[in-house]
């Protein structure tokens, strides 16, 4: 009896099966990158906000201090965002007429909170705190970038699970000297795995252990 | 067709899902006569469990009556891996239409697509001073309370009142709580909270309101105020006494009623009986070594209760062997929270113990004499030599509920045992206008009847629902003209009243109130009115000459006066900071006893052969005013551990006489769901239908009805459930009424009630360690005996090191006596759900911290137990054990969790991560302890936006099919650890409070750094009391407990 399948359905078979795990191997590699690329992670995304605020133009030209209007950085879990009170500490004499001041000025006269777009957002079972951070010497542009940089704000870092691991698990990369913790131009120098060791150990940084348990973030 | 018999298949058993909500009628529960006919005949055989009981000798545990019984069949439900319906089907929806939505779901689920919306940050628009975001706030404030107020030190988020602790600087609290002030955060945020003024029904607005007022006091100036009636409840508040003052004053005719269904005019005619003049007792139960409560639940309800439990738990601390304890005797008809830390508890019926108080001060020599059966009275000898021989270092306390002669006998009996200015003393009275309120109230009620009253004014009060059924208030509040009521609810009262108008919380409005012993604190709010709502003082207000004065201007005014020679405006910060008003105490008077027990009358001796029935007030909803509060009804009573009802309690022998029974219905297994015998009523002309419930240690013959049930109109969650007492409550029979037996009749319906009791059955394994203090002293490691904690290196698993921190906790189950402080606490710091009767029935209900109750029987009658009339049904003895997750070193739960969901965190606690849960419950099955709680539905509502406001934001809110359990707190425990290391230094020990530890009044639970051996929790797991609980299992629980010693009279240990 003639076979009944041709020598070439052997090629094709092998290739198909091949073919199956390297595209299903693919689609994994496809779906685990989607999730880490910006569409997911809304790195590098620009958002709208209702005022136009740069902070290239308030801190990288003007030179003001992040805690001027991040007022609890330092002490709390949250950075604080301004109320509209400290614009106008400034904004009820500078470009006090400007028509792209108007939403704030608005805000001042009426009481109503400016509804500002969050950029920065971790999911709710997420507990940062951006007081310990900042006491232990991880810069703001660590994490935030180049502020100074950015015209309208955007998410620097992925902000993955992954992502902080790789500070958690080695906390030496991340730490400067304390009086450099709001440096928006600090350079990682070239002995930092050395002055690293030694922040961590000054800081009393807590091992990696305890660093990674889950309820440090979670809880 | 085919789709119905699919439903019927998978659906069999549905026909009673939802019908054990409301009231009481049999057609209500028909479902849940249908279940497993096996089970159905296994019901409670008392003579068989008497006998049990005296034949077992030793110390013995038992935690139900059926565990009692060794009921094969009983036990066969205990081992069934799963209760029977427990995997079934049993919600409305079902298979078909559930993979309907599934679908449905699915392709919605695409449209909507992976990225999340945009969130807004709203800032402050001018941030208020001092607040820090995302760091909490505490303001010291107070809760009024009948004759009592406690301080409280709130927590805020944003402005938003989040979670209460005690005051530790406040006398009332000594940073101490109870279920119910903890719980008042809740009714802050109640959604069914009425929130504006309203006239017939009809929205008015608060100038419409002051119009008629006007129009109103116009009026009552014309015929000098007759007609003009006020009524409230007890009321300590100065302020609100001068504001009524001065309503009064302007038209002088007018009078001010009070009315508090449970408050206690026995101790206020007591007093007057004594002394001649109403006095205030305040006890001081730390310079006790000897107390006897006659009828007293001195630890956990009345004026000072948290206080008490403080001075009285500080004298059961013992750090070894050789320290001594006091001792307390209890006469009591029926088994309450102080009865179960009791040495020596007795029984007696309400009506016997003015007997036993007559025996007890003819002992003492004051003459008199007291009729009592042979047992009581070898009880009565026994105490009164105690009692005599701790001359200055004794207390008698008599009931709230008792009568004013067993009130003033005590007054007599402390004053001949010299006690007076050592262990108690007298002041003025804190209530600003001390009145017999039931005389109070009849006179209002019969003013009303006579047509004498046209302006009532109504003050948190509900007397509609809760007063005498004899006065038949509804009729005469009908025949008022204008009736005006402040209240927090539309309530039963408000229907029939023409104004009503939305009170404010405590939490909202200035005010001060007095405590138990006359400290004075300033009430300050925490968060501007949610609603259209006044307080009290604004009302008055509206009916003076000045009716746009607040509570602050009045508030303020008296403080400037009390401020003295210190600037008012430095005292004024100082008595809102610290949340008393300095040196506001009362001093102690003197008073002299103008009374002899020899001229009482002689006492009405109760009739043999008759029933007893009690009213006392819930020991959660209270009269019935916290029903809508659903932390406290789904909170198990203390002794009963019932939820979400009332019932009426019968002791074992009259259960026996009335072929009463209960039994665990196969809904749930050994969860939840115990069906009982209904019972009709027939008390004081009018009857009651009640589902019984049988109550180890209640005297013979007594029943007793908790008050604050059978509301009608208490909101979605109060309203129709259980059956209200007050509808056989009478005005000459307030809270003890005798009736023939032929009072109760069976009505051969059953009824499902929410237990928790029958939960989580140890099963005769070494749970509970206990003994005397003479057992104690001669062997200190009787708490160890028994224990086979296996060597370390015999765990397979790796061993963790612990280099830093080990969060460890030890509980004193010598402290304890169940009050549940703890379990509201870490409900309401930790986000924890209500899920409702029906779910409880199957056992799903979700506090994180338990509390076990177990029976003991009496060391006194392992010796002859043929001696007394009592044996151990009818007076065990009661332990307490609160179980939170053991955070085991060895965690059984963490070595099956396919998903990584709970580890061990670095510290030693069992993380438990949210967000990495699946819900397989493996974690759950493996845990001996039983202490891991699951989200079988999205227990949480997250759609009514009050209830958002009340969450704590550090803790996440868990949804469906995600594990839980106690974390120790692990928020606080990050909180302080980030500001520790902030400051390059170790966390202080006491630096963490875990929020159970905060509550607890009698500070019986600790938690630290067990690494740290000058730690509080380290010493206290270095005594020798200290045990593990399943120490053989080698789980190593870092939660530890210190055995209970009871402190036994040997002269009645004889016996």
């Amino acid at each position: 009896m003639a076979q009944i399948f041709h020598r070439s359905t052997n090629f094709i078979s092998r290739f198909s099966l091949f073919s199956a795990v390297f595209l299903i191997g693919l689609g994994l590699v496809g779906v685990l990158g989607l999730a880490r690329s910006p569409y997911s992670t809304n790195q590098d995304v620009t958002r709208a906000q209702p005022v136009q605020f740069s902070h290239k133009h308030h801190v990288g030209d003007d030179g003001l201090d992040c805690r001027y209007c991040h007022t609890s950085v330092e002490t709390s879990a949250v950075a604080g965002i301004p109320p509209t009170k400290t614009c106008m500490n400034c904004h009820s004499v500078l470009y006090a007429d400007s028509a792209y001041l108007e939403p704030i000025r608005e805000s001042y006269r009426t009481d109503k909170s400016i509804p500002w777009v969050k950029v920065h957002r971790l999911p709710d079972f997420v507990y940062f705190n951006h007081s310990i951070h900042v006491n232990k010497g991880v810069g703001c542009s660590t994490c935030h970038g180049s502020i100074n940089q950015m015209p309208l704000v955007f998410q620097a870092s992925p902000l993955l699970m992954e992502w902080c691991l790789g500070c958690h698990r080695n906390p030496e990369q991340a730490l400067r000297p304390l009086d450099q913790v709001f440096n928006m131009d600090w350079k990682t120098p070239a002995n930092q795995a050395e002055i690293g060791k030694q922040f961590a150990a000054e800081r009393k940084i807590r091992t990696t252990e305890e660093l990674t348990s889950c309820s440090t973030c979670h809880r | 067709m085919d789709g119905m018999r699919e439903n019927e298949i998978i659906d069999g058993h549905t026909h009673d899902h939802d019908a054990h909500e409301g009231s009481l009628h049999a057609d209500d529960h028909s479902g849940s006569h249908q279940e497993d006919s096996a089970v159905h005949e296994h019901s409670l055989d008392l003579t068989v469990l008497r006998a049990k009981l005296r034949e077992k000798s030793g110390k013995q545990y038992w935690r139900t009556l059926e565990e009692l019984a060794d009921d094969p069949r009983f036990e066969d439900l205990l081992h069934r891996e799963f209760p029977r319906q427990a995997s079934e089907w049993d919600e409305t929806v079902d298979r078909r239409n559930f993979l309907k939505l599934a679908a449905a779901s699915l392709a919605f689920a695409g449209i909507s697509g992976c990225r999340q919306p945009d969130e807004l940050i709203v800032p402050y628009v001018k941030q208020p001073d001092g607040m820090i975001l995302g760091k909490p706030q505490f303001y010291a404030t107070a809760m009024p309370f009948g004759a009592d107020a406690v301080g409280l030190l709130v927590e805020s988020r944003e402005g938003r009142p989040t979670h209460i602790a005690g005051n530790p600087d406040h006398p009332s609290s000594l940073g101490g709580t109870d279920v119910i002030t903890q719980a008042s955060v809740l009714n802050l945020y109640d959604p069914d909270r009425s929130q504006t003024v309203s006239y017939l029904g009809e929205i008015r607005t608060w100038s419409d309101f002051l119009k008629a007022a006007e129009a109103r006091v116009a009026k009552a100036k014309t015929q000098g105020g007759a007609g003009f009636r006020i009524l409230t409840g007890t009321v300590t508040s100065p302020s609100l006494a001068a504001q009524i003052g001065n309503v009064l004053k302007q038209i002088p005719a007018a009078k001010w009623h009070q009315w508090e269904p449970a408050g206690s005019d026995g101790a206020r005619e007591g007093s007057k009986l004594a002394f001649g003049r109403y006095v205030n007792t305040v006890y001081r139960p730390d310079k006790a070594d000897v107390i006897l409560s006659l009828d007293s639940d001195f630890l956990a309800s009345g004026p000072g209760h948290i206080g008490y439990m403080n001075a009285f738990y500080r004298r059961r601390k013992l750090s070894g062997p050789s320290d001594t304890m006091n001792r307390l005797y209890v006469v009591e008809p029926t088994p309450s929270v102080t009865g179960s830390s009791a040495d020596h508890r007795l029984p007696l019926r309400s009506s016997e113990i003015e007997q036993f108080a007559r025996g007890l001060a003819a002992l003492v020599g004051l003459g008199g004499s007291g009729t009592l059966s042979p047992l009581a009275q070898k009880w009565l000898d026994a105490v009164a030599s105690d009692l005599t021989k701790h001359r200055g270092t004794s207390i008698v306390i008599a009931g709230e509920f008792q009568s004013p002669e067993v009130h003033a006998l005590a007054h007599a009996i402390n004053t001949a045992l010299g006690n007076v200015g050592t262990t108690l003393y007298y002041t003025e009275p804190v209530e600003a206008n001390p009145v017999n309120q039931l005389e109070s109230f009849t006179e209002l009620c019969a003013d009303m009847d006579a047509g004498k009253v046209d302006t009532l004014l109504i003050f948190g009060s509900n007397p509609v629902y809760d007063a005498p059924h004899n006065f038949d208030f509804t009729s005469k509040l009908k025949k008022v003209e204008s009736a005006v009521l402040l209240s927090s609810h539309f309530d039963e009262t408000a229907e029939y009243c023409q104004w009503h108008i939305a009170e404010s919380h405590f939490l909202e409005t200035w005010g001060d109130a007095r405590a138990f012993d006359g400290t004075v604190s300033v009430i300050q709010p925490l968060i501007a009115p949610l609603y259209h709502t006044h307080s009290a003082f604004e009302v008055l207000a509206a009916f003076t000459d000045k009716p746009g004065q607040t509570a602050y201007d009045l508030v303020r005014e008296r403080l400037k006066t009390l401020a003295g020679s210190t600037d008012p405006e430095k005292f004024w910060r100082k008595s809102l900071n610290d949340g008393v008003i300095a040196n506001s105490a009362y001093a102690p008077i003197s008073v002299a006893v103008k009374f002899s027990p020899a001229s009482l009358p002689p006492a009405k001796t109760p009739p043999a052969g008759q029933l007893e029935f009690l009213f006392r007030p819930d020991a959660n909803v209270h009269d019935g005013r916290y029903a809508n509060n659903g932390w406290l009804q789904e909170l198990a009573r203390p002794v009963t551990k019932l939820t979400w009802d009332n019932a009426a309690l019968v002791s074992p022998r009259l259960a026996e006489k009335l072929q009463l029974t209960q039994r665990a219905a196969a809904r749930g297994g050994e969860h939840g769901q115990i069906v009982t015998n209904v019972i009709d009523m027939s008390i004081s002309n009018s009857k009651v239908t009640a589902a019984a419930w049988i109550l180890p240690g209640q005297a013979d013959d007594v029943v007793v009805l908790p008050l604050g049930y059978g509301r009608k109109r208490a909101g979605f969650t109060g309203s129709n459930k259980g059956y209200s007492a007050y509808v056989v409550r009478t005005s000459t029979a307030l809270w003890s009424v005798m009736a023939g037996t032929d009072a109760i009749k069976k009505t051969g319906d059953e009824y499902p009630l929410a237990c928790t009791q029958y939960h989580f059955n140890m099963e005769g394994r070494k749970i509970l360690s206990t003994g005397t203090l003479a057992e104690y002293r001669k062997n200190p490691e009787f708490a160890k005996e028994g224990d086979e904690t296996p060597p370390k290196e015999m765990s397979l698993y790796k061993e963790f090191a612990y280099p830093g921190y080990a969060w460890g906790m030890a509980i004193d189950l010598n402290s304890c006596n169940g009050c549940n402080a703890c379990v509201i606490a870490c409900q309401s710091e930790n986000n924890i759900p209500v899920v409702g009767k029906d779910q409880v029935m199957r056992g799903r209900e979700m506090h994180w911290i338990r509390i076990d109750r177990y029976y003991a029987k009496l060391n006194t009658e392992t010796g002859d137990p043929g001696a007394t009339d009592y044996d151990a049904l009818d007076n065990p003895q009661t332990y307490f054990q609160p179980v939170p997750c053991q955070q085991c070193e060895n965690a059984p739960c963490e070595q099956v969790c396919p998903v990584g969901a709970t580890v061990h965190s670095a510290e030693g606690l069992n993380d438990m991560v949210y967000n990495r849960c699946v819900g397989t419950r493996y974690c759950s099955n493996n845990c001996p302890y039983k202490v891991r709680r699951f989200n079988f539905l999205r227990f949480q509502d997250w759609e009514t936006p009050s209830l958002k406001l009340l969450r704590n934001p550090e803790v996440t809110v868990r949804s469906r099919g995600v594990m839980e359990k106690c974390t120790y707190c692990v928020q606080r425990i990050n909180n302080a650890r980030i500001e520790a290391e902030k400051q390059n230094r170790p966390i202080k020990d006491g630096e963490i409070v875990t929020a159970c530890e905060s509550a607890c009044p009698a500070k019986a639970i600790v938690f630290g750094n067990a690494n740290d051996p000058s730690s509080r929790v380290a010493k206290l797991k270095a005594q020798t009391r200290n045990y593990p609980i399943l120490g053989e299992l080698n789980t190593r629980p870092r939660t530890t407990y210190l055995a209970a010693v009871r402190n036994p009279n040997p002269e009645l240990e004889k016996a």
